[in-house]
């Protein structure tokens, strides 16, 4: 093989192999810290993910917000922008899907209120980050620092809006009211019922397919539109797109309200298709999960489709062994996260020089002459 | 005595109470930032180091041996920060991101482990943390008008590590205005080519810049579980390192201003406890919520350039490529 294959190779698949395992190893040599035996911990992880029907639901219910903000995070690093605001996104996302909702005439059917709630949900969660998209296109400020103080804007912003304007005065916690059973997204066990299959009751529902179609509208915009190569093109080299007549400015502002857009639709899955009304924190988590899951699906939204279903196992299976070992609990997969984002992110070329030396190495001077240069 | 002046008081008294753990984590910042690293992982190494202080505090019996524990801890994280985006040149902000949500998993797992309960340490008794120190005669001067009261609740009954984190500030601006290290400090963050042809090593400096602020960071966590309060909670930091990366940028990267900026923040999260639930005549209740956010708004239009202009250490955030 060619050197240049080789170093492709290196690149491409083992090194993000090697980074992933790297976070795997140093989750398990924690389990045994802690005396849990790794393997039996992976056992009941992987039972509890997938032992069972309800299991399955669940795991698919959870990797279906993890692939909303997978896409989210990695369409801002296409073009070079890391938004950690993906959390407040969410938050502020639910808060247009649920007063679409609220607003609307209760007996309309399900045809209106399901799109209705997720143009809500959009156009929310992509406004929140118009506002950090400008700041920074326009005025200067750094897109990571204003996404992170919009992260708590959007917390005390809903709290109040919560606990003052939509509380539904019958709750002790602050709540809305139900949605109108109208409005609520159709579990999978209720159509798989509809359609003579029998399977178990899961909070799992049609937003899986939302995002599904969403990770195919994202591929096929990123790589098949002159706005993706634009967006693509600006995130590898900001200044040749300058010079070929890219406006950075604008591709700041159509992907940060794209990427505030996917992180808007956790709130159809956790709201609309499960708890169907709004409440408080329904989105803690995910957003910070979408840059592991960006990260370790390589921005590629396949890559992000299996990692997201990786975090839906590890979340789902981290429940069981929570409810099966009295001690762990299901932050182990903050944890994994956590080293997820160190390893194939930040750490992402910590093996690079050594594979290469070994792997590929520089051809020595005399080999080099025997070759036709 | 009229109660308005006691009132008035003791919400400054909170303020510096809660100003304190924000003071150590901007300087911490500080150094990191003024070095051209930035320093998302503030949250992070407060969050581990307020573990860390509680956990061992509660099994030796000594506040200090849990400081102890919480520098080692918070220099550990900024170490591997360092290894991260100083070695091997990882992106800042990735590196920082992934120190805060490990550490928030690995605190509340670890909780679990060593003391099963999630998330929490045992509660501290007084032997095993940092009390508040009564300064000489804050008693027998009580009677002097308003001088005695504001030396008895705002000066006196504070913790060892208030005064030392407000000691440290000025301490912070000699080392970064005054030394040769605070020279190199603010030339690394600015340029660190120069240094470089200066013969200095921009990686040495950065570590050590790091080193400093995991120090600090440590101080801080301390203060939280084993002087503010007695135990550690789940997530106790709760945002206060990335406040203090606000007042980092709010005072401009300099001590004094970052100083002000930390109390300015601190008196608004003392004033929203004073106000819960208070009916203003003319206004009516203020939202807490509105003086929550409110440091972080005034951030975001600091640095959107609507009143002042922040500008960061030119250096900051990019990794350093010797050969280019």
């Amino acid at each position: 093989m060619k050197r240049d294959n080789r170093i492709a190779w290196i690149n491409r698949l083992l090194l993000p192999l090697l980074n992933i395992l790297t976070a795997f190893a140093v989750t398990a040599v924690l389990f045994w810290l802690i005396d849990v035996n790794p393997m039996e911990a992976a056992e009941v992880l992987l039972y509890g993910a997938f032992g069972y029907e309800e299991g399955i639901g669940y795991t698919i219910y959870y990797a279906t917000n993890f692939i909303f903000t997978g896409l989210a995070v990695a369409v801002a690093f296409h073009a070079g922008l890391f938004n950690i605001g993906g959390e407040g996104q969410a938050y502020v996302g639910g808060l247009g899907a649920g007063l679409a909702i609220l607003m609307l005439d209760p007996t309309l059917g399900a045809w209106v209120f399901i799109p209705a709630s997720i143009i809500g949900a959009l156009i929310f969660g992509g406004l929140w980050a118009l506002i950090p998209a400008y700041l920074q296109a326009y005025r200067g400020s750094h897109i990571v620092i204003t996404t992170i103080m919009f992260n708590f804007l959007a917390a005390s912003f809903m709290v109040y809006l919560m606990v003052h304007v939509l509380r539904d005065t019958g709750q002790m916690t602050p709540q809305s009211e139900l949605f109108p059973t109208n409005s609520w997204m159709p579990f999978v066990h209720d159509v798989a019922a509809g359609l003579g299959y029998s399977i178990e009751a899961s909070p799992l529902n049609l937003s899986i397919l939302l995002a599904l179609v969403c990770a195919v509208l994202v591929w096929f915009f990123l790589w098949q539109t002159r706005w993706g190569f634009a967006i693509r093109a600006t995130g590898k080299n900001g200044s040749a797109a300058l010079y070929a007549g890219i406006n950075p400015k604008h591709i700041i502002i159509v992907v940060m309200c794209l990427s505030g857009a996917l992180a808007g639709l956790v709130s159809i899955n956790e709201l609309v298709g499960y708890q169907h009304r709004l409440i408080m924190d329904f989105h803690l988590g995910y957003g910070f999960g979408g840059i592991a899951v960006a990260l370790m699906g390589r921005n590629h939204p396949l890559g992000i489709i299996l990692a997201a279903l990786l975090f839906g196992t590890l979340y789902q299976g981290g429940a069981e062994l929570a409810f099966e070992m009295s001690n762990i609990s299901r932050d182990i997969v903050v944890v994994m996260q956590g080293l997820v984002i160190l390893f194939c992110g930040a750490l992402d070329y910590m093996y690079r020089p050594w594979l290469i030396r070994y792997l590929a190495p520089v051809p020595k001077q005399e080999e080099l002459s025997g070759v036709a240069v | 005595m009229s109660d308005l002046f006691l009132t008035i008081l003791l919400t400054f008294d909170a303020t510096l109470r809660v100003s304190t753990p924000l003071v150590l984590a901007a300087m911490a910042g500080l150094f990191a930032e003024r070095s051209g690293v930035v320093d998302i992982g503030l949250e992070g190494k407060m969050l581990a180091s307020a573990f860390a202080a509680a956990s061992v505090a509660s099994v030796v019996g000594s506040p200090w041996a849990g400081l102890g524990a919480a520098i080692i801890a918070s220099c550990s994280l900024a170490m591997l920060h360092g290894f991260a985006s100083i070695t091997h040149r990882g992106d800042q902000i990735v590196s920082g991101v992934a120190i805060n949500i490990l550490v928030a998993g690995l605190t509340i797992i670890l909780g679990l482990a060593w003391f099963q309960q999630a998330g929490l340490t045992p509660a501290l008794d007084n032997d095993s943390r940092f009390l508040s120190i009564t300064l000489p005669f804050a008693e027998q001067l009580a009677f002097i008008p308003v001088l005695g009261p504001i030396y008895k609740e705002l000066i006196s009954g504070h913790t060892i590590l208030v005064y030392l984190a407000f000691a440290l500030v000025p301490m912070v601006w000699w080392v970064v205005y005054r030394t040769r290290f605070g020279l190199r400090l603010r030339a690394v963050g600015e340029n660190p080519t120069a240094v470089d042809t200066a013969g200095l090593s921009v990686v040495k400096l950065r570590y050590k810049a790091l080193i400093i602020g995991g120090v600090l960071c440590g101080i801080a966590g301390a203060y939280l579980s084993t002087a503010h309060n007695a135990q550690f909670t789940r997530d106790m930091t709760a945002g206060q390192g990335y406040i203090a990366l606000a007042a980092l940028i709010f005072g401009k990267w300099r001590p004094l201003t970052v100083m002000l900026a930390c109390l300015l923040f601190g008196f608004l999260d003392a004033l929203a406890v004073r106000l819960q639930g208070v009916v203003i005549s003319g206004i009516g209740e203020i939202p807490v919520q509105f003086i929550e956010a409110t440091p972080y708004l005034l951030t975001v239009i600091l640095l959107a350039g609507f009143i002042g202009r922040a500008i960061p250490p030119k250096a900051a955030g990019k990794a350093y490529f010797k050969e280019r």
